[in-house]
């Protein structure tokens, strides 16, 4: 009787301590409170939008006659005085990185290089020009146009300044009444001002490579009216964030990364430093987001936060992953085609060659300091292996360096087989090859107007350009698990080398020794087990 | 099958049984959530895992803290101080003898619960495997503060190498342990005793000089019980 109440009681106490471990355990707490970065984040962003303390149509310098573009930035700069002397010192200006050196300066008006349209040719490149903030595709030789950025109304502006000047200069009243029409359509669009939205911005940033979603993956014109679901920050129905809010700007200097310059060399949050950029995820939510007692606080030193809270990117439209200039050319019936494939985009056209789309990107990680080193057109080559263009900086032993997501794109295009440089042809316009398919002559100009030498042989090399994926940013309940990473052998980090990771690496000689030690033993207790039972037997026949 | 007559003796005591077997669910916890991590199978999810893992890791350090206390204070050290004497009958008996229905050259008896393989494998769990295993999963699980601990020379490969290597001698351990629990008198007897705390042995076995508790503290109550 003794004996099997204390069996039962410790059968319970044994049950019990058991409990006690279940229950500390995430998964059955009920209510938890929410993480201390998102609360802090969210405090920094309870005043909303900006409120503006000025109603720009009732200024009378906007109440003029417009007949140019040009005019109403000078309307604009009267007030502004600054504005204009500002902008022109920003790289959205300039094309040109200011800390790049002065003999292979980068930038669009530089010698950087795209495996898109691949180089602006100094800027003389009149379809790239379209993304260039003047009045113009003349590059920097027009005024700038100040509503690319802060106008709140979409006008085709070449064409109704067109008609204000046909219908002003017509003889028929009707006409001229059309002008009227037409010049107070021009004056409410210079009146509509505000601070850039994600249209404003959009415009360029989503097109770039000429196209939606050519480039970077993570920003496509589906980020023009997002849903929480593809955007936290910038859903509608989540923090509607227009790009400044996270970009933000001092004397229309605009945080951000430029080229080998990162984003900020800092991680400070806005506690630590109240006029620092909110450029970093940090700004806000801190290098201390999770929950106190939180792994995931322990990873932010090596591990961006963009790698677990953007999962994947080209969510809703698909990004281009691959462009392979040496196909283009080809002719059908002496005339240039074009192919669709899946997602509706091209897969070839003459005039560019072999494209392709994927949608639902993963990205592939690398350690990133904040810099991407560029090759320009003035760089040798290795042509032996596939060209980096643009490629992240930084490694394990970089204390800056943190592992980061990034949307590969790969393409083949043409170089210069003697000089061992990438070349540089023009594209658009009568002379480019998008008119002439020839790239002996295309390549030549491009060269001419860069100033660089042509050898006239051209082969083609694979070449890789990255993007650092950091918008699209998923809804905390679609950050990545621990076991997306911390696994074999379809680790995300499965490229990243040089360091344990629990989960994903093991020293394969204690795991083959401690197996072979465990199922050693384990034959032995069962060989011993069975020579037991069988010299049991043979007694009992005794 | 046994000619000899069989005694009830209580041989362990409430918080030994309460720590073995409190052992037992921590170390299996630790077993099944330490393979998980490192990728053997997916039971309950990495994160899952991994927080069980730390919380029981901890909750066995203090345990064993305890445990320490308790076997000073009581002089239950002596019980795991090793020996080669009989080392060698222990080892032949569980190779031969035991097939042939000999009896067991060291007898449990109070005072000698261990016999010498016994004090050998676990004075090695106690004194080695454990600790090591305890300061390896104290580094790795503070790998976040080794630079500022001016650990820097540390490395997760050879930290997570030793882990690891003790997880398996630690399995090892766990099924020849198990296994040997069924060879008492009769199959479930060990770990009956361990459950109840009393253990059938048999009568009128005496205890040799060289197992007896030096200080004579355990010699007084075997004396008492063997009159």
């Amino acid at each position: 009787m003794r004996l099997k109440l204390t069996h039962t009681r410790y059968v319970l106490f044994v049950l019990w301590i058991c409990l006690l471990f279940v229950a500390p355990t995430p998964s059955f707490a009920k209510q938890k409170p929410e993480a201390p970065g998102l609360e802090l984040a969210r405090q920094a962003v309870k005043t909303g939008k900006k409120p503006t303390t000025a109603d720009h149509s009732q200024f009378k310098a906007l109440q003029q006659s417009f007949t140019s573009g040009p005019e109403i930035s000078k309307a604009c700069i009267s007030c502004h005085t600054k504005a204009a002397e500002q902008l022109k010192e920003t790289l959205h200006w300039t094309w040109l990185d200011p800390n790049s050196p002065k003999d292979n300066v980068k930038g669009k008006a530089g010698y950087s290089l795209n495996n898109f349209c691949i180089s602006a040719n100094g800027m003389h490149d009149h379809h790239c020009n379209e993304c260039h903030i003047g009045w113009n595709t003349e590059g920097k030789k027009t005024e700038i146009d100040c509503l690319r950025c802060h106008g709140q109304k979409k006008i085709n502006w070449e064409e109704v300044f067109e008609d204000y000047r046909y219908f002003t200069e017509s003889e028929d009243p009707e006409e001229n009444a059309l002008a009227k029409d037409a010049q107070a359509e021009i004056q409410e669009a210079a009146q509509s001002v505000g601070y850039p939205t994600r249209t404003n911005c959009g415009s360029c940033h989503f097109f770039g490579g000429g196209g939606d979603g050519v480039k970077h993956g993570d920003l496509d014109s589906s980020l023009i009216n997002p849903n929480r679901e593809l955007d936290v920050h910038m859903g509608y129905d989540g923090q509607d964030f227009d790009c400044v809010r996270c970009h933000t700007t001092v004397a229309h200097k605009v945080a951000g990364r430029i080229y080998g310059t990162p984003a900020s060399d800092t991680r400070q949050s806005l506690l630590e430093h109240d006029l620092e950029a909110k450029i970093m995820c940090e700004s806000c939510h801190s290098d201390n987001p999770h929950h106190s007692n939180s792994k995931m606080n322990d990873h932010t030193d090596k591990v961006a936060c963009q790698s677990c809270h953007v999962p994947e990117f080209a969510k809703v439209l698909p990004v281009q992953v691959w462009w392979d200039w040496s196909q283009a050319g080809k002719k059908k019936d002496g005339k240039p085609y074009d192919v669709k494939g899946p997602f509706d985009k091209p897969v070839y056209q003459s005039g560019r060659g072999e494209t392709k789309w994927e949608k639902n990107v993963i990205p592939k990680y690398f350690w990133f300091n904040g810099s991407i080193q560029g090759v320009t057109a003035k760089d040798i080559i290795d042509p032996s292996k596939p060209v980096k263009l643009a490629w992240p900086v930084g490694d394990r032993s970089d204390k800056n360096a943190r592992i980061f997501p990034f949307h590969v794109h790969q393409g083949k295009q043409p170089y210069d087989i003697e000089n061992k440089t990438m070349a540089a042809p023009l594209l658009s316009g009568e002379h480019g090859y998008w008119a002439t398919f020839d790239w002996q002559d295309s390549i030549q100009r491009g060269a001419d107007y860069l100033n660089l030498p042509f050898s006239g042989k051209i082969g083609f090399v694979e070449t890789g350009y990255v993007f650092p994926s950091t918008h699209m940013v998923a809804p905390k309940e679609e950050a990545l698990e621990c076991n997306q990473c911390h696994t074999r052998p379809e680790s995300r980090l499965a490229n990243l080398t040089g360091f344990y990771m629990p989960g994903r690496d093991r020293v394969n000689v204690v795991d083959i020794a401690g197996w072979v030690i465990v199922l050693c033993s384990f034959g032995g207790i069962v060989l011993h087990a069975l020579g037991r039972i069988f010299a049991n037997g043979r007694k009992r026949e005794e | 099958m046994h000619s000899t007559k069989m005694v009830t003796t209580y041989l362990y005591t409430r918080y030994e049984r309460f720590w073995h077997w409190l052992q037992m669910v921590l170390i299996l916890l630790l077993l099944i959530t330490g393979f998980e991590i490192h990728g053997l199978y997916s039971l309950m999810g990495f994160e899952q895992a991994v927080n069980i893992h730390n919380f029981v890791g901890i909750t066995w350090l203090v345990a064993f803290a305890f445990f320490v206390f308790w076997v000073f204070t009581t002089g239950e050290w002596r019980q795991y101080v090793p020996t080669t004497k009989k080392l060698f009958s222990v080892v032949r008996y569980y190779s031969f003898g035991i097939f042939k229905g000999e009896s067991h050259p060291v007898p449990k008896r109070k005072g000698a619960k261990h016999n010498p393989l016994q004090r050998l494998t676990y004075l090695s769990l106690a004194a080695m495997l454990l600790p090591i295993q305890m300061i390896t999963g104290i580094f790795y699980w503070t790998y976040n503060s080794w630079e500022s601990w001016g650990l820097g020379f540390l490395s997760l490969n050879v930290v997570a190498l030793i882990h690891m290597a003790g997880a398996f001698f630690i399995l090892t351990f766990v099924i020849v342990h198990v296994y040997m629990t069924t060879t008492g008198h009769s199959i479930f007897a060990h770990i009956k005793a361990m459950i109840t705390g009393w253990e059938e042995i048999e009568e009128g076995v005496k205890i040799e000089d060289w197992e007896k508790a030096p200080a004579g503290r355990f010699s007084e109550t075997v004396s008492a019980e063997k009159g």
